[in-house]
């Protein structure tokens, strides 16, 4: 029995050998493989899939480069694990160039840059470049989403019944000041101009729920926050994070009979999962940045550089060359479809710059004189909501 | 056979279930069994950056483990591990907090590992308390100061420690360099963090093993009340057992912050507490295969890290594989247990 037993377990240990030599990562064809860090998963209908697709893009535009991707790249979702030790293990796979796609990731990036000097860095959102904490291996984009939220708040304020717009923000930092800030000039320009309301009528709520998505018990939730947003009269709720619960719980609440609608967020294909409740979403297409970039690594062409690129106003949904972009939603009635286009083009024309003052802070300083034009710096770097906006400033 | 042998035996037994069922789940899903084991192994022992990332998770994890198994001795279910380890936490970075730019580093991460095993022994000290004053059983009492734990945490990156101009979940602010957990060139893993567990280690087999504070304490955890015939007071040696295994919880948390995130985020403990109730069951509730048992853990955690990245499956395989382990530890030690004293035995 025993001798049976032994001549068993050597088997198995044997198949346990042969497991250990199994197939490692083969890496280094003649084409670029690129290592993308996404903090959401992959397919989550908003921040995280808009970048995943943008690489999807530059495979598909550059045959013989490759993506390895790793998603839920956060420590609630992956405990213990750090963005130096992924960033080694996708270099170990042959990664020349390295995107992280988060904010939460800017400390760990500019390690392991660090760490790697023969390998480029990309960090989205992030400022190193600007703040000379970046090593010269590692730049930073972003893409004027400032617009696309302008078109938000825009369309959010030509459709509200109740004049009471809601803002679902994620945390706060510079970033989402500034963006919620943006819809917040866009609606209220679409109130005050366009459809001729005392702005003693709109209000403006911002809600931030603590992280760019929902984790469960350590930020607020975003379903709950959405509930209370429409349960409370706003008709309209713009989403500020990563995922589509604001769309989601819209389209729910039409079914039960109001009247609300939603703005989602990040990836051009957020209108999907209801179509009834979505207004149109403002969204990043990075497949032609990401191409650029991968491009210029490849020709060692690349130079460190903080760039922070806005739409093609020729055609801002243009996939090939826009990096920010607003697609209109089905719920989007006709006559609004058109006040939408006339305000894209007085973006576009540079007729229409909201970013002029006379703008407060919301704690009543002065953000920009009357008659000033804000620079790309005071927009970068704002500091607090505006005066006129509800919500947490810091 | 021996004991060891039987041990043994009992080991392979238990992976050959784990494995064949994982097989068969993956088979399941249309996926390789052969590959993905293949990744798993790869991804933890494939390169000395891996496996210094399996000593990252090991070091925490082992010290959680064998934190339990003085509770355990003493017959107490020290459920309230996860609270304990973010008390660590959060005492070390409070010490770390007022040592930037101090000068003297060293001492100040010296003090902070002293402040993390003094806050998660503080912790346990709580549960066991309410446990001999106040009745309260210490799974209950551990469970819910794990959540006032959390609390905490939420609060303090909130709130006190937030960083300037910003509200998130993120984190605190990140430690200057000098108050990293030294390392050496080309280590992702500290070499004191990796000698702090291994003489913990050493000095638990002497003291639960040789000591007379082991003995008694085993008496105390199989009879509690025979021993006072001899003396002895449970209450004291049951206190004794959770602040020892509450203080190795919060150094465990104190070197996830000082060593690993340097910061306090929400997740700080990575959820090694519970964790570490698993390996102490699968070791049988003893010391010596807690080590090894801890580096299996810690390899499929960071193994697994391979399979949503060169598989495109999710990487919550290790957390099925991990279950599936202890629930067939259990199954095997039942049968044992079962046949040793059934019939014809």
């Amino acid at each position: 029995m025993t001798s049976r037993i032994y001549s068993f377990l050597r088997s198995v240990a044997l198949a346990l050998t042969a497991l250990s030599l199994a197939p490692g990562a083969s890496a280094g064809d003649e084409g670029l493989t690129f290592g993308m860090l996404l903090v959401g998963p992959y397919n989550d209908h908003g921040w995280s899939q808009a970048h995943y697709e943008g690489g999807r893009y530059v495979e598909e535009k550059l045959p013989g480069t490759k993506m390895i991707y790793i998603d839920k790249v956060n420590p609630a979702d992956r405990p213990g694990l750090t963005i130096p030790m992924v960033v080694d293990d996708l270099v170990d796979k042959g990664a020349k160039l390295i995107i992280a796609n988060s904010d939460d990731m800017k400390d760990g990036v500019r390690e392991a840059a660090q760490q790697h000097p023969g390998v480029k860095f990309i960090h989205i959102s992030g400022d190193d470049v600007l703040t000379g904490k970046a090593t010269d291996n590692l730049g930073n984009l972003m893409g004027r989403m400032e617009y696309g939220k302008m078109m938000a708040g825009f369309v959010a304020a030509m459709t509200t019944r109740t004049g009471k717009i809601a803002y679902l923000g994620p945390l706060i930092n510079e970033e989402t000041k500034r963006l919620a800030v943006s819809a917040y000039l866009g609606a209220h320009y679409a109130w005050t101009q366009i459809r001729k309301k005392p702005a003693s009528e709109f209000s403006f709520k911002v809600s931030w729920i603590g992280f760019w998505f929902n984790i469960p018990g350590v930020t607020a939730d975003p379903t709950q926050v959405v509930r209370n947003f429409i349960d409370t009269g706003h008709d309209v709720v713009l989403s500020g994070i990563d995922t589509t619960e604001a769309l989601i719980v819209a389209s729910q609440k039409r079914q039960e009979g109001k009247d609300v609608y939603a703005v989602p967020y990040d990836y051009i294909g957020s209108c999907d999962s209801a179509p009834k409740a979505c207004l149109g979403v403002p969204y990043f297409n990075w497949g032609p940045d990401y191409l650029g970039i991968v491009r210029s690594v490849m020709d060692s062409s690349w130079k460190q550089a903080w760039t922070w690129n806005g739409p093609d106003w020729r055609d801002i949904n243009d996939k090939d060359t826009s990096t920010v972009g607003f697609a209109t939603g089905a719920a989007l009635n006709g006559e609004n479809q058109a006040h939408l286009d006339a305000f894209i083009d007085g973006l576009s024309s540079g007729k229409i710059n909201l970013f002029t003052g006379p703008l407060n802070y919301q704690d009543g300083s002065v953000f920009l004189k009357a008659g000033e034009i804000a620079t790309d710096k005071q927009i970068w770097y704002l500091k607090q909501l505006l005066k006129g906006m509800e919500g947490a400033s810091q | 056979m021996s004991r060891i042998n039987r041990y043994l035996a009992d080991t392979l037994l238990i992976l050959v279930i784990v494995v064949v069922f994982t097989s068969l789940l993956l088979l399941l899903v249309g996926a390789s069994p052969h590959e993905a084991f293949g990744h798993l192994i790869s991804g933890s022992f494939g390169s000395w950056s891996k496996f210094s990332r399996v000593l990252n998770v090991w070091i925490p994890l082992t010290l959680c483990s064998i934190g339990l198994l003085y509770a355990f001795r003493a017959g107490l279910w020290n459920i309230g591990v996860e609270g304990q380890v973010v008390l660590g936490a959060i005492g070390t970075v409070g010490v770390l907090r007022l040592g930037i730019d101090s000068g003297y580093p060293m001492v100040t991460l010296f003090l902070a590992m002293l402040a993390a095993a003094a806050l998660g022994g503080g912790w346990a000290l709580v549960a066991g308390w309410l446990k001999i004053r106040g009745g309260v059983h210490e799974i209950f009492a551990g469970l819910g100061l794990n959540f006032v734990a959390m609390g905490i945490v939420l609060w303090l990156i909130f709130g006190p420690w937030k960083r300037p101009g910003i509200a998130s979940m993120s984190g605190t602010e990140v430690f200057p360099r000098e108050l990293w957990f030294p390392t050496l060139e080309g280590w992702r893993v500290s070499p004191y963090a990796i000698g702090i567990a291994i003489l913990l280690i050493l000095a638990t087999s002497w003291i639960l093993n040789h000591s007379r504070f082991g003995l008694n304490l085993k008496a105390v955890g199989h009879n509690p009340r025979a021993v006072v015939l001899f003396g002895l007071s449970p209450q004291r040696y049951l206190l004794i057992a959770i602040i020892i295994s509450g203080a190795l919880a919060g150094l465990a948390g104190g070197l996830q912050v000082s060593g690993i995130y340097h910061r306090l985020i929400p997740a700080i403990s990575s959820g090694y507490g519970y964790l570490g109730l698993l390996v102490v069951m699968l070791a049988n509730f003893r010391l010596l295969p807690i080590p090894f048992i801890a580096l299996f853990f810690a390899a499929l955690n960071v193994g697994s890290i391979q399979l949503p990245m060169m598989m495109q499956l999710d990487s919550s395989l290790s957390g099925v594989i991990q279950g599936a382990c202890v629930l067939s530890a259990l199954l095997v030690f039942g049968i044992r247990h079962l046949r040793s004293r059934g019939p014809g035995n």
